[in-house]
């Protein structure tokens, strides 16, 4: 299993729009979904609440690792750690990665998700587990498209 | 480790057996509950559904022969417990992570565009 998740993305605004989008808290909030109680500083916790439809009663919390202007955002959290009654926080964290790199239509932002493959199986089954109707529906259009297949 | 892989090589496995096996609502469920990691008798399994113990073995002789699960010999009785790497190998988890992403920087694309 890949230990990684990579995006890139086109985006149609200066590097110094985007940086402010992913740092500053509110505008990161925004189109996050999460409500954060302060501003992010490197090596210490950002916590919040979700505020995506569906998961409000999620507390966020991530440890802002590096913030080099308008270069390189990241932080440490814990992915799909939406069961409030499980604590995570033995867990080894995943590490988000958002590099900004400037381009003639404005910035190539890209994002890599990393560590995933240092998590407990049962909770890289999480997923599965949380949706299991979602998911069984999804197994099935995989099964039927591969029932079509020649 | 090595060993613990032994009991699910039996049949050949491919991924559309393995999409055959959980394309059924009876047997998600069962796999739900070996979800824990904790390995279960076939009474245990049984226990709160509505399903006769015949089902549940039925559904048990299907999801051992795709490898997501694979059965234990303890004394007298079998048990069962969840193999997880063939669901690892659909990749569900990181699919649905992936996803929040892309939708999270649609978000973003949004946001900064506008």
């Amino acid at each position: 299993m890949s230990d990684r998740i990579e995006k890139t993305i086109e985006l149609k605004a200066p590097v110094s729009r985007v940086w402010r989008a992913l740092t500053d808290h509110h505008e990161f909030g925004t189109w996050f979904r999460v409500r954060l109680d302060g501003p992010f500083v490197p090596g210490q916790v950002s916590r919040g609440q979700i505020t995506y439809p569906g998961y409000e009663q999620v507390q966020w919390e991530a440890v802002v690792q590096k913030m080099e202007p308008e270069r390189l955002f990241s932080f440490t959290w814990h992915p799909y750690a939406i069961d409030p009654n499980q604590d995570y926080s033995g867990e080894p964290p995943t590490l988000a990665e958002f590099t900004l790199q400037s381009i003639p239509m404005g910035t190539l932002l890209r994002v890599v998700e990393s560590g995933f493959d240092r998590l407990p199986s049962n909770r890289r089954l999480e997923a599965f587990r949380m949706n299991d109707s979602g998911w069984s529906q999804q197994i099935l259009n995989v099964e039927r498209h591969v029932g079509q297949a020649p | 480790m090595s060993d613990k892989r032994h009991s699910r090589l039996d049949a050949p496995r491919t991924p559309a057996s393995v999409f055959a096996a959980l394309g059924d609502e009876t047997r998600l469920s069962v796999l739900t509950k070996l979800c824990n990691g904790v390995p279960q008798s076939i009474s245990r399994l049984t226990a709160g559904t509505n399903l006769s113990r015949q089902a549940v073995t039925k559904h048990l002789r299907v999801l051992t022969n795709a490898g997501v699960v694979r059965s234990l010999r303890v004394g007298r009785e079998s048990l069962f417990e969840l193999e997880p790497q063939p669901i690892e190998e659909v990749r569900d988890y990181l699919d649905q992570i992936s996803k929040q992403w892309d939708d999270a920087l649609a978000r973003l694309k949004a946001h900064v565009e506008e």
